[in-house]
């Protein structure tokens, strides 16, 4: 998912401390496990941090064509992109794709948790059910969908529509991701479906961390089966909800795959990913392109940072 | 665009890195050839292409280095690396015309004059052709193949039974018809796809519109979009738009030209690829579906080509310009081009080799008798990438908004920065 685990420095043997003993230098205690875990320090320094600062380089000159030099523009190309009409329609499609994919997958992951938590019959076979669309890629679903939401009219139906006029609930047939407003409410539909097994496995553990005593004191003390879900067990799946929110919404900004295989380049459904694909590989715009990833990274590490610092001030406090 | 769009994003990231990793290696007798016809009559005609060079020089190897998917777009984005990093095949594939306009001012092609002198290429294509693909009189490409862009394929019995009985010949005549199968028929009007295809139908109809002489004015940089005449054309454009199947954005080109074989609609305009396509579906020309020029386009081809380059560089130049001259021969040109579904682009090939497909038959005829030429906008012709996007980009916010003065101030400005 992300880069941030990193291998831990591995605690120094017993081995390099005794050869240290015989006075081959204090050196000895630190230096195998700087060199274990230096491979990957280069390798992250240069991908990652490496191309973030040439990305966000690129993203501050006024490099418009490959074959151009580039000197330092500031912040233009990052302002000029809210001057046009692309890009805010951009930001704002992966905003209600965002809103609805994290918040559906959210609510449907967890009510599929908790079917399974009270002990649905079953059990093994409906989790493995609703995990298995985990197994397929975005591109896979996406083509399956763009079958599924074809947004044709009653008279031509195919696909949900065809299958709404079929059950006489003509009322449903609509115009899924094609239409103006919520489109990209549809458009989140196949991301729920393939994510909201992943959600239901979090949860369904996160139930399952809560210690049966918790719940029986509290029927004890007179709360009813809802006021043990609502006052008991909630509370203590903040960190999993909060796990959950970081996965689906870096996904969700990021989205790409799904856009491509279900609309292809238009921009009825375009996103900032798909326009920065546009920009760099058939624009040849290499500052724009940079520009538009810039504030993709942004709007992930406003996800993503908080959780790390939230991580590590809950392992340091954790005594770990 | 003879593709589907949505394999771009998968094998675009694979496509990038392949092209860090692999480098041609140069030296040696062979000849480096980087297209993007990997399937279908496009690389039946290249094998074509390729069996003929490989009998003509048996000393020297033909590397095909053909990238597949996104009609192009994974190549080019694996071809742009490898000419920043200097490592270019011999020769590669690209539309004829702005679209290799990066390529040139990048100083990465070698102008072709003198093989065109050689080879009295010249005289073998059509004046107003070679005029078209010139950059500051020069000559960068050999085109093998001309398509056509403003084809208007239509069902005869949808017409008949709407009461149309003639092909539309004017935008005028077209909107009536179009009103007349809305009205008397339960068929589509006017079939179209996804976005693209939209830009592909505004480039018919503002020919249709303006005529060769305005279209073609619309493309030097700097033009004037502003004029009524151009808002005219637009609304022509809307009032066609208006007759348009709901569900297009989630159809491509072939299910657009599919429903007019099929009878569920009456009119499709898309480049003259759809009859390749209609033969794979086993329709019958004149009865499934049949042709006609894009209304108020007759006697006018607007045209797109692939064609041939030799890039700074090259490492087997020698190897390269024998296969350009091949490209560029009439025997190599009626080898591809049958196998393609495409036809010549020089004006002396031999009718024969066509007389299977009545389409392409008829086609050669129309372009050896000396039509006015027009370049196909969308199809890189005219505009260069940035300028293709930006109207793009003005017809998908169209789409959206339905607003016909953005439309054309967004067309307008687009021109104005170039």
């Amino acid at each position: 998912m992300s880069a941030a685990g990193g291998a831990a420095p591995a605690a120094p043997s017993p081995a390099p401390r005794r050869r240290a003993r015989r006075g081959a230098g204090r050196a000895a205690s630190w230096l195998p496990g700087l060199l274990l875990v230096s491979p990957s320090i280069v390798l992250i320094a240069v991908f990652v941090y490496g191309m973030i600062g040439w990305n966000t380089a690129l993203a501050l000159s006024d490099k418009h064509a490959p074959i151009e030099e580039g000197s330092f523009a500031g912040l233009e190309n990052l302002a000029a992109l809210w001057q046009e009409a692309r890009w805010p329609a951009a930001v704002a499609n992966a905003a209600v794709f965002t809103v609805f994919f994290v918040g559906g997958a959210l609510l449907l992951g967890w009510l599929l948790g908790l079917l399974l938590e009270k002990g649905i019959a079953g059990e093994p076979v409906l989790r493995t059910l609703f995990l298995a669309p985990m197994a397929v890629s975005f591109i896979a679903t996406g083509v399956v969908w763009r079958w599924l939401m074809n947004p044709a009219p009653a008279e031509r139906a195919t696909g949900l529509n065809a299958l709404f006029v079929h059950l006489n609930l003509d009322f449903l047939v609509n115009d899924w991701w094609t239409a103006p407003d919520l489109g990209m409410a549809a458009m989140a539909l196949p991301a729920v479906w393939q994510l909201s097994g992943y959600i239901m496995a979090l949860f369904l553990a996160g139930f399952r961390g809560v210690p049966e005593e918790l719940r029986e004191a509290a029927r004890v003390d007179g709360c009813s089966e809802w006021q043990v879900y609502r006052h008991v067990v909630m509370p203590q799946l903040r960190p999993v909800t909060l796990t959950a929110v970081i996965i689906l919404g870096h996904m969700s900004l990021k989205v790409f795959d799904l856009i491509i295989a279900v609309a292809g380049k238009q921009i009825a459904a375009d996103v900032p990913a798909v326009y920065m694909w546009t920009m760099v590989f058939e624009v040849r715009d290499p500052a724009k392109g940079a520009a538009i990833a810039t504030y993709l990274l942004l709007a992930v590490a406003v996800f993503v940072v908080p959780y790390l610092v939230w991580t590590v001030r809950k392992e340091r406090s954790e005594g770990r | 665009m003879r593709r589907r769009w949505t394999r771009a994003s998968a094998a675009a990231l694979g496509a990038v890195l392949a092209a860090s990793g692999c480098g041609g290696g140069g030296g040696g007798n062979q000849v480096e050839v980087f297209s993007w016809w990997t399937g279908g009559g496009e690389e039946a005609g290249l094998n074509a292409l390729i069996d003929r060079f490989e009998q003509d020089n048996p000393g020297t190897e033909f590397v095909n280095a053909a990238v597949a998917g996104g009609s192009g777009t994974n190549a080019q984005a694996v071809l742009e690396g490898r000419l920043q990093s200097q490592d270019p095949p011999d020769s590669f594939q690209g539309h004829a015309g702005a679209e290799l306009l990066d390529y040139i001012e990048a100083g990465y092609l070698q102008p072709l004059d003198d093989l065109y002198d050689e080879q009295g290429l010249r005289e073998a294509l059509p004046e107003q052709l070679v005029e078209q693909i010139s950059h500051d009189g020069s000559v960068y490409s050999v085109p093998v193949n001309i398509h056509r862009s403003n084809v208007m394929w239509f069902n005869p019995s949808v017409l008949e039974e709407a009461g149309v009985e003639e092909p539309p010949r004017t935008l005028d005549e077209l909107i009536g018809a179009l009103d007349a199968v809305e009205e008397k028929t339960d068929a589509i009007p006017m079939a179209v796809g996804a976005q693209w295809t939209v830009d592909h139908l505004l480039e018919s109809v503002l020919l249709g519109s303006l005529g060769p002489e305005g279209y073609n004015a619309l493309w030097e940089p700097g033009a004037d979009w502003d004029t009524p005449e151009v808002a005219a054309a637009l609304a022509d454009f809307e009032a066609v738009m208006e007759h348009t199947q709901e569900e297009s954005a989630a159809e491509d080109w072939q299910e657009a030209a599919q429903r007019v074989a099929e009878g569920e609609a009456a009119f499709n305009i898309m480049g003259d690829w759809a009859a390749g396509y209609f033969d794979e579906l086993g329709k019958t020309a004149g009865e499934d579906y049949d042709w006609a020029p894009s209304p108020g386009t007759e006697g006018t081809y607007m045209w797109l080509s692939d064609s041939f380059t030799l890039p700074v560089g090259a490492p087997n130049e020698e190897a390269a310009r024998t296969w350009l001259e091949l490209v560029g021969s009439k025997g190599g040109q009626d080898a591809f081009n049958p196998l393609k579904g495409s036809i010549p682009a020089r004006s002396d090939a031999d009718p024969q080799a066509y007389a299977d497909s009545p389409y392409l038959s008829a086609a050669l005829e129309e372009w050896q008798s000396g039509p006015e030429l027009a370049g196909s906008f969308w199809h890189g012709v005219t505009v260069d990438n940035r300028w293709k996007n930006d109207i793009d980009t003005a017809v998908g916010l169209y789409l959206q908004d339905g607003d016909l003065d953005g439309l054309q101030a967004a067309l307008h400005q687009a021109a104005q920065a170039e």
